[in-house]
């Protein structure tokens, strides 16, 4: 599996380099090594082992190291239920984080509120922090995480991950005003 | 299976049993608030009765008998019980239990605290207080214990809209639809 892996990782490089982004670089790198922060509130938490753990290997992808302080990760996995009191606590923790940083909602309450419609539970995270990939399914299965990890990839050498579009229209307002200074 | 506890209860607090009631073994009395401390302190302390293990405090909210929305009629009254607060109890060392069971009016959901008797009930009163809003005379610290400071209103009173949601915080890029906007208010929100 390692040859295979490298083999792989290899070949998309090549194809990046082929199409001569050399800017895009840095997103090869990031796509591969990135760490996770897994804010896990619910059940879903065992399918997010799952994934973690040796049978689906999200090693393979280069996210296998999760990190609990938000400041040394870039992938927030919202892997639960978030009640409307968490709100603060979710928002802050997104905060927290460097940038360029993504999130993953991983079910259906994490995405929607999924069957809590009700006085306490937050309808989606996406209400309080900029989502890139909701993943459906209560849980859903490993190879539905595993394939929006893929999505999630592909978002970041395309640089379309919500941060990294924010960080560019930072960037050109910055660069518009600095022009009408002059 | 606990008649004996509904019998000796009757005959030491006659003025404080409304009735008492038995239904699948399990033995109920319902108790006039102003005596429900000396009932429950007698309860705990009776050797004969030695109930040592609080098991669980909450309430019902009988709101079906005035329909929402309608106006007072026959059917409900000012008078007319809106809540009961239950605690269910247990004797270890008798294998025994009884609920007692406290009727409250609407306009005034008030009894005394038990978390005095049985440390236990301090919690579960607390969680009482915070979806229904009874108010516990005598709780040593009756603030809400799941929701946030912030919540107004008690969500498991059967006239809590069933979606109402009132969120701490929200993106600020989002759009709002005002028909469904969080923050409006509902007619409730004035009780």
């Amino acid at each position: 599996m390692g040859l295979e892996l490298s083999t792989t990782r290899l070949e998309d490089a090549a194809k990046w380099a082929k199409q001569s982004k050399l800017a895009r670089v840095p997103e090869w790198g990031r796509k591969f090594s990135l760490f996770t922060y897994p804010f896990v509130t619910a059940c879903c938490g065992m399918e997010f082992m799952s994934v973690a753990a040796p049978k689906y290997d999200i090693a393979r992808f280069g996210a296998e190291f999760p990190r609990f302080s938000p400041r040394q990760s870039d992938l927030l996995m919202i892997v639960g239920t978030i009640t409307e009191k968490q709100g603060p606590a979710l928002k802050r923790v997104y905060d927290q984080m460097a940038e360029p940083k993504w999130v993953i909602a991983f079910g259906v309450c994490a995405s929607t509120g999924g069957f809590y419609q009700n006085y306490h539970a937050m309808p989606g995270a996406d209400q309080v922090i900029p989502v890139d990939v909701y993943i459906p399914g209560c849980p859903p299965r490993p190879e539905q995480v595993l394939d929006a990890l893929m999505m999630l990839m592909d978002r970041i050498q395309d640089g379309r991950g919500h941060s990294q579009l924010r960080l560019k229209r930072d960037q050109m307002i910055a660069s518009a005003q600095s022009d009408d200074g002059q | 299976m606990s008649q004996k506890v509904l019998a000796a209860l009757t005959a030491a607090f006659p003025d404080a049993v409304v009735r008492t009631g038995s239904a699948h073994d399990d033995e109920t009395a319902w108790i006039k608030r102003e005596e429900l401390l000396a009932v429950a302190t007698w309860l705990r302390d009776d050797p004969a009765m030695a109930f040592d293990a609080p098991v669980f405090c909450t309430c019902i909210d009988w709101i079906d008998w005035r329909p929402v929305g309608r106006p007072v009629s026959e059917h409900w009254s000012e008078t007319k019980p809106r809540f009961t607060v239950c605690y269910q109890l247990r004797s270890v060392a008798h294998k025994h239990r009884i609920r007692l069971e406290v009727e409250l009016p609407e306009h005034d959901p008030r009894l005394p605290s038990l978390a005095d008797v049985w440390p236990a009930f301090n919690w579960q009163e607390r969680e009482t207080f915070d979806m229904y809003g009874i108010r516990f005379d005598g709780h040593p610290d009756l603030r809400r214990i799941y929701l946030y400071e912030e919540f107004v209103g008690y969500p498991l009173r059967k006239d809590y809209p069933k979606e109402k949601r009132q969120p701490l915080v929200r993106r600020d890029d989002l759009p709002v639809n005002p028909l469904k906007a969080p923050h409006a208010r509902h007619e409730s929100d004035n009780k």
